[in-house]
C-alpha cells in the first residue's frame, strides 16, 4: 500500500482548488439568491451580527440551516454513490437507479400509516432499514445466474424492485388521505424543511459513513482489479463488500429520511470527477462528496429561482439534469457491456 | 417416410389449433362472466330480470339508475381498456423479443399520464383534451425513445436503460405537478395515477371504444407478421415482411391503444405487462397470441376491479390490484431470466 501513495493525479490540486471555489460559490448563491434577494449589508448582518433583526438577516438566517443540509446531503449522496459503484463494479449504479429510495419511501410510509410516526428522528431508522433490505435484494437478483452482477440485469432489478415496492406505497397511502398528503411532500426530495435538530441528527451519519468510504478505498482499489487479484493482495473481498455497502446504504438511507428520495446525484457527481481525475477511488471519493455537495446545492438554487415565488424541489431538478446523463451513458456504453 | 412426417406436422398442428380455440374460448366465457357479474354486483344486488330490463331501456327506480349509469360505463371502460392493454402490450413483448419491453418499463405510460396529470390539474381539463394530449404525449415519448437509443446498432439493453431515464424523469414532473397541485385535487389525481373504473362515464367511452374497435382488428389481422418479425429482423424480410412498415404499424397502432386507454382509466399497472406471458403460457405458440393476450387483459382488469370493489373493507382502486399481482410475477420473471442468462 505504501508504493500507492506516489500516484497523485497530475491535475489534482488543480482540481480540488476549482471545485473549492465552486463549492464556495454556491454556498455564497445558495444564501443570497432566492425568491428574495438579499443584499450584501443584510447578507453580512445575517452572518455575523446576531443582533441585527430585519427583515433580510432573518431569510439569511433561515437559509444557512438549508445550505448547510444540503451540502452534507450532496455530500453524502456523492460518497454513497461512487461506493456503490465500487462494490458492484457497475458504473450505472446509484440509489435512486437501483430502488434503494424506494425501500426507503416503503418503511417510512408504513411508519406514518401504522405507527403514527413523524419526526425526523423516527423517519431515519426506519428509512435505514428499508434502504439496507431493499439493497440486498436488488443485489441479490441482479448477481443470479451467469456473469454476476451486469450493469443492465442490477438496473432492471432495481427498476422491478421499485415498481413493486410503490405499488404496496399507492396501496397503503390511497385509503389514508392524512398519509396522503403527508407523503407527498416527502417523496418529492427537498432540503426546504432543513432544521438543526434534522441536521444534528444526520451529522452522526455522515461521519461514520464518509470515515468508512476513505478507510475503505484502498481495498476497493484492489476490488476493482477483480475478486482474485484483491484477495491476492490480502483483501477479504466479502467483508470488503459488505463494509463498504452498508456505508453506501448508511449513507442514502439517511438522506432519504430526512430529505426525501432525491435521485442521480450519486450518478452525476461520480462520473463527473472519475472523467476528470481517473479512477483511483482514494481521490474519487472525498471529491465525489464535494461534487455531490456542489451539484445538490446548485440544483436547490435553480430550482428556488425557476420555481420563484414559490420553489421547485429539488428532486424533481437533479431528476431532470441526471436521466438524461443516463440515458447519455446508456447510449455512449458499447452494447456488449451492457 | 415423407409421408408420415408430414401427417406429424399436421397432426401437431391440429392439436395447436385445438388447443388454441378452447383457450380462446374459455377465456371468452369468463370474459362474459366477468362482464356479467360487474353489471348484477353492487351495493345492491337487483334480479337479474330487473337489470335486463334496465338495460333494454325501461325505467325502473333506482335499478336504471344503478346499472346504465354506473355499473355499465365501468364494465365498458374496464372491457376495452383491458383489450387494449393486453394487445399492445403483447404487440410490444413480441416486437422487440422481451417480455420486459412493455409500454410500462419503456415510459410510454409515464408520458401519457404526466400529460393527462398536467390537463387534469393545471388546465382543469377533461374528456377529449386529456385523450388526445395523452395520446400525442405516448406517441412523442416513443419517438423519442426509439431515435435515443438507435445509436450505430439496436440493442434491447439500451432501449430500456434509455426508457428508464426517461421514465425517471416523467415520473420527477408528475410528482411536481401533484405537489403544486390543490390539497383537494391530489387524492382525485393519485386515484387516477394508479388506474381506476371508479367514475367512469359513459359520454367519456366513445375515444377509447372507437380506437379499439378500429385499430385492434388491424393488429388481429397483422398478427401473423408479429409473429414472423419475433423470428428476426433477417428471416422476416426474407420470408416477405415489409419490417419496417410493419413495425411501424404495430407501434402507431399500440401506442394509439394504449394512450387511449390510459387516458381513460388511468395507467392500470402491470396489465399490457402480465396479458401476453399468461397468455402464451395458456395458450402456447404456433398461433397468434393476440386475441388470447386482449382477452386475458379484460379478465385481468374485470376480475382485479371486482376484488378491489368487494374483497376489502376499503374499495381500492383497481390499479392496486394489479400491481399487487402483477409486481411479483415481474421480480419472478426476472429471476428467471437471470437464471436462464437472458440478459
Amino acid at each position: 500500500m505504501n508504493s500507492s501513495n506516489s500516484l497523485i493525479p497530475r491535475n489534482f490540486t488543480k482540481v480540488l482548488i476549482i471545485c473549492l471555489v465552486l463549492l464556495g460559490i454556491c454556498v455564497l448563491a445558495s444564501l443570497v439568491l432566492g425568491s428574495r434577494l438579499v443584499r450584501i449589508p443584510e447578507l453580512i448582518d445575517g452572518l455575523f451580527h446576531p443582533d441585527v433583526d430585519s427583515y433580510g438577516a432573518s431569510v439569511v438566517r433561515k437559509r444557512i440551516s438549508r445550505t448547510v443540509f444540503s451540502l452534507f446531503c450532496g455530500a453524502a449522496l456523492g460518497v454513497s454513490g461512487a461506493l456503490m459503484q465500487a462494490v458492484t463494479r457497475n458504473p450505472l449504479a446509484d440509489p435512486s437507479i437501483l430502488g434503494v429510495n424506494t425501500g426507503a419511501s416503503l418503511f417510512v410510509v408504513c411508519g406514518i400509516a401504522f405507527l403514527n410516526i413523524s419526526t425526523a428522528n423516527q423517519y431515519i431508522w426506519l428509512a435505514l432499514a428499508g434502504a439496507a433490505i431493499t439493497a440486498v435484494f436488488v443485489f441479490g437478483i441482479g448477481s443470479m445466474g451467469r456473469g454476476g452482477a451486469t450493469p443492465i440485469k442490477l438496473i432492471l432489478a432495481g427498476a422491478a424492485t421499485s415498481a413493486a415496492l410503490s405499488s404496496l406505497v399507492t396501496a397503503i397511502m390511497i385509503p389514508r388521505s392524512y398519509v396522503m398528503d403527508q407523503f407527498r411532500f416527502w417523496q418529492v426530495g427537498s432540503v426546504g424543511s432543513a432544521t438543526w435538530s434534522g441536521i444534528a441528527t444526520f451529522i452522526p451519519f455522515l461521519v461514520i459513513g464518509v470515515l468508512t468510504a476513505i478507510l475503505t478505498a484502498p481495498a476497493l482499489n484492489a476490488l476493482a482489479l477483480g475478486d482474485e487479484v484483491a484477495a491476492g493482495q490480502g483483501v477479504r473481498t466479502g467483508t470488503l463488500r459488505l463494509v463498504a455497502a452498508l456505508a453506501g446504504v448508511l449513507l442514502c438511507g439517511a438522506t432519504t429520511a430526512l430529505a426525501g428520495p432525491i435521485g442521480f446525484i450519486g450518478l452525476l457527481s461520480t462520473h463527473v470527477i472519475r472523467l476528470i481525475l481517473g479512477p483511483d477511488l482514494r481521490f474519487v471519493i472525498p471529491m465525489s462528496a464535494i461534487s455531490g455537495a456542489i451539484i445538490l446545492t446548485i440544483s436547490d438554487v435553480c430550482g428556488r429561482l425557476i420555481g420563484s415565488p414559490g420553489e421547485l424541489e429539488v428532486g424533481v431538478v437533479t431528476a431532470f439534469i441526471g436521466a438524461p446523463i443516463l440515458i447519455l451513458l446508456a447510449i455512449k456504453s458499447k452494447v456488449r457491456s451492457l | 417416410m415423407n409421408n408420415q412426417s408430414i401427417q406429424f406436422i399436421v397432426t401437431g398442428r391440429r392439436q395447436r389449433r385445438r388447443r388454441w380455440i378452447l383457450v380462446t374460448g374459455i377465456l371468452a366465457i369468463l370474459a362474459v362472466g366477468l362482464c356479467c357479474a360487474m353489471l348484477l354486483l353492487g351495493n345492491t344486488i337487483y334480479p337479474v330480470k330487473d337489470v335486463i330490463r334496465a338495460l333494454t331501456g325501461e325505467q325502473l327506480k333506482g335499478v336504471s339508475f344503478a346499472v346504465n349509469t354506473i355499473r355499465l360505463p365501468r364494465m365498458l371502460a374496464g372491457l376495452f381498456a383491458g383489450f387494449a392493454f393486453g394487445v399492445a402490450g403483447y404487440t410490444f413483448q413480441t416486437m422487440l423479443r422481451n417480455p420486459l419491453a412493455n409500454p410500462n418499463v419503456l415510459g410510454i405510460t409515464s408520458g401519457s399520464s404526466a400529460a393527462a396529470v398536467f390537463c387534469i390539474i393545471i388546465l382543469h381539463t377533461s374528456g377529449a383534451v386529456v385523450s388526445v394530449a395523452s395520446v400525442i404525449a405516448g406517441l412523442a415519448t416513443v419517438i423519442v425513445i426509439y431515435l435515443l437509443s438507435r445509436g450505430t446498432s439496436f440493442s434491447i439493453g439500451r432501449l430500456i436503460l434509455v426508457g428508464i431515464g426517461m421514465q425517471a424523469m416523467l415520473d420527477a414532473l408528475i410528482s411536481y405537478l401533484l405537489l403544486v397541485s390543490a390539497e383537494q385535487d391530489v387524492p382525485a389525481a393519485i386515484r387516477w395515477l394508479s388506474g381506476s373504473l371508479n367514475g367512469s362515464q359513459m359520454h367519456q367511452l366513445p375515444p377509447l371504444v372507437i380506437t379499439v374497435l378500429v385499430l385492434a382488428p388491424v393488429v388481429i389481422l397483422l398478427g401473423r407478421h408479429l409473429d414472423i418479425l419475433e423470428l428476426g429482423e433477417q428471416s422476416a424480410s426474407s420470408l416477405g415482411v415489409a419490417t419496417d412498415k410493419t413495425r411501424i404499424v404495430f407501434i402507431l397502432g399500440s401506442v394509439f391503444m394504449i394512450a387511449m386507454a390510459t387516458a381513460t382509466t388511468g395507467p392500470i399497472a402491470f396489465v399490457s405487462f402480465l396479458s401476453g406471458p399468461i397468455a402464451k403460457r395458456l395458450a402456447g405458440v404456433g398461433f397468434s397470441n393476440v386475441i388470447p393476450a386482449g382477452l386475458v387483459g379484460v379478465n385481468l382488469v374485470l376480475a382485479a376491479d371486482l376484488i378491489g370493489q368487494f374483497a376489502f373493507e376499503y374499495r381500492f382502486p383497481v390499479g392496486i390490484i394489479t400491481g399487487l399481482l402483477g409486481a411479483p410475477y415481474l421480480i419472478f420473471l426476472l429471476i428467471q431470466m437471470n437464471r436462464k442468462g437472458e440478459l
